[in-house]
């Protein structure tokens, strides 16, 4: 079934110029497989179409449960040249906990997700 | 210099503008041998240059040594040391006006990260200064540029914490080297000892943006979070191995402090503002954040270990800015119901209208937020002032002549802002010579 990505993890978002980088960590290791399956670049590209005009790219944290997405061109150029109420990519670390996840019935279960 | 003492950092500012409070409470309410202190945001020595180019006796951070001389009795008593990156773009005039305010005080000052005056020379030398994320070459700009920072490491730091100043001064530094400078000072840390180095790299960059580590910004079961209003910045206890534990005071003034560290927090800090995790680039060296690993410690304490590092890279980052242009931008509510379309027509009318005019932006927004109620953003950016000048006398009228329900105007028409863009570059090591000097 489909749930939102808060249901298993957190988030973080920052700006380096006019990248935005959005840390997603799992609220428990048995979580992390699943947040790796489920969020790929492609689906963070794809949901945040309107704002990031660049590429997207993910790395692994193993050691602490979480994936980061460094998000290229996200910014409307970033800092002082950005148009935007959010300049600093503040706002897409809270915003990605809205996608959509798939989690099967035995996950649920399993993991004591609360759905 | 050795030995398996445990030194207290504590982290009271993560910008120029945060907290005042913070500082005094971290230096009060508990042990504490380091104060460290960050002011230095990407776009914070545009501004700061612009001060000084106005006033030469300006350029740093002016409410730096007011809080020093608030501090100043308990600095003394307890031996607390403070480092600071509140020196901006003119270093020596914030360590001078510490010394007016605080005679008492020994005041060292860290320069030679300033290569504004050396750019031309520099770029004559081959130094290209291409920025980092578009490729282009620094030189077109060169009659635009306003500031030019290195960030210098943690070294020149402690060097300056070994004279024994209760002050040291910087302009630009790496956030975490503030953190780490105290770690090379006591435990007479080498440049070659990689995994020390990068051990107290994370455990800088993790407490460097204050309250962000200790229940501040914090997405993970916020509502639980206690008591925001007294929140405690963060403290690092650190080990001469570069094993530590992030907390915070158990008290704030004569009450419990406020805030939570927890391995939910300390994980966000620990993803928050990084590229690659595996290669997390310093002056001082190159870091792995995904060899730590951090463990609960009692309640509020997180524990963290295992960072590993490589040397630090061969170039240095620069912070360059320059002029680009001119950018407004304004507000309208527009009331229930129907806030959010009445919005969004009043944005294509003053873009009709500006069209009419034959105004045409390099830049253009809309933001629409809520739905029965609504707020409007419109903003634009043209390297032509006179352009985003026109534009912001178009919003306001829309009161009386755009879409019903128009408020929220009492700031009156939007303000032309300067454009002042951030180049992030990088120069060679050798051409960087930092100095350390303690005030007579």
């Amino acid at each position: 079934m489909k749930v939102r990505l808060e249901t298993i993890a957190h988030a973080r978002s920052g700006d380096k110029g006019n990248l935005v980088n959005i840390g997603v960590i799992a609220y428990e290791e048995a979580l992390y497989p699943v947040l790796v399956r489920e969020v790929s670049a492609e689906k963070v590209r794809v949901y945040f179409a309107d704002l990031i005009q660049g590429e997207v790219i993910r790395y692994e944290m193993p050691n602490i449960a979480a994936l980061n997405f460094v998000c290229q061109e996200a910014l409307d150029g970033g800092g002082t040249l950005s148009l935007r109420s959010d300049a600093q990519g503040k706002s897409f670390g809270g915003a990605i906990l809205g996608l959509e996840i798939e989690v099967s019935e035995e996950e649920i279960s399993l993991l004591n997700l609360p759905v | 210099m050795t030995g398996n003492s445990t030194v207290r950092i504590g982290f009271g500012q993560g910008f120029w503008g945060d907290s005042s409070e913070a500082p005094v409470r971290l230096v009060e309410d508990g042990p504490l041998d380091y104060l460290a202190l960050d002011y230095l945001a990407e776009v914070t020595m545009s501004i700061l240059q612009k001060q000084y180019q106005e006033n030469p006796s300006h350029g740093y951070a002016r409410d730096f040594p007011p809080l020093v001389e608030r501090l100043a009795p308990t600095l003394l008593a307890r031996g607390i040391q403070v480092l600071a990156n509140a020196g901006g773009v003119n270093p020596r005039a914030c360590a001078e006006e510490i010394r007016r305010r605080a005679p008492q005080l020994k005041v060292a000052v860290v320069e030679g990260d300033n290569l504004l005056p050396h750019l031309p020379a520099l770029l004559e030398a081959g130094e290209e200064f291409r920025n980092l994320d578009m490729g282009e070459p620094l030189a077109p700009l060169l009659d635009r540029l306003r500031s030019a920072n290195v960030y210098l490491g943690a070294f020149p730091l402690a060097q300056a914490l070994a004279s024994g100043a209760h002050v040291v001064v910087s302009g630009r530094c790496a956030d975490a080297a503030l953190a780490l400078a105290p770690m090379i000072h006591r435990y007479g840390w080498r440049a070659d000892e990689v995994d020390k180095l990068a051990a107290g790299v994370v455990a800088g960059h993790i407490v460097e943006c204050g309250a962000q580590t200790t229940g501040g910004n914090c997405l993970a079961d916020w509502r639980s979070i206690p008591d925001l209003a007294r929140i405690a910045y963060p403290v690092l206890e650190i080990q001469s191995d570069g094993a530590c534990v992030v907390t915070k005071h158990e008290r704030y003034g004569n009450g419990p402090s406020g805030g939570r560290v927890s391995l939910a927090s300390v994980k966000e800090q620990l993803v928050y503002e990084i590229g690659d995790p595996a290669r997390y680039f310093t002056p001082d060296v190159v870091a792995d954040f995904t060899t730590v690993r951090l463990a609960e410690d009692g309640p509020n304490r997180v524990r963290v270990s295992g960072a590993r590092g490589l040397p630090a890279p061969e170039k240095l980052k620069v912070s360059i800015s320059y002029h680009w242009g001119w950018k407004a931008a304004g507000t309208l509510v527009f009331s229930a119901p129907h806030g959010a379309e009445k919005a969004r027509r009043a944005a294509e009318i003053v873009w009709a209208r500006c069209a009419d005019l034959g105004l045409s932006f390099a830049g253009r927004n809309v933001e629409v937020f809520g739905e029965e109620t609504a707020l409007l953003r419109m903003a634009v950016r043209d390297p032509e002032r006179r352009t985003v000048d026109r534009f912001t006398r178009e919003m306001i009228p829309l009161v009386l002549n755009g879409p019903p329900g128009a408020t929220g105007y009492g700031d009156g028409r939007p303000k032309v802002h300067e454009v002042v863009a951030y180049w992030p570059a990088l120069v060679s090591r050798s051409v960087v010579a930092p100095k350390v000097e303690v005030l007579a």
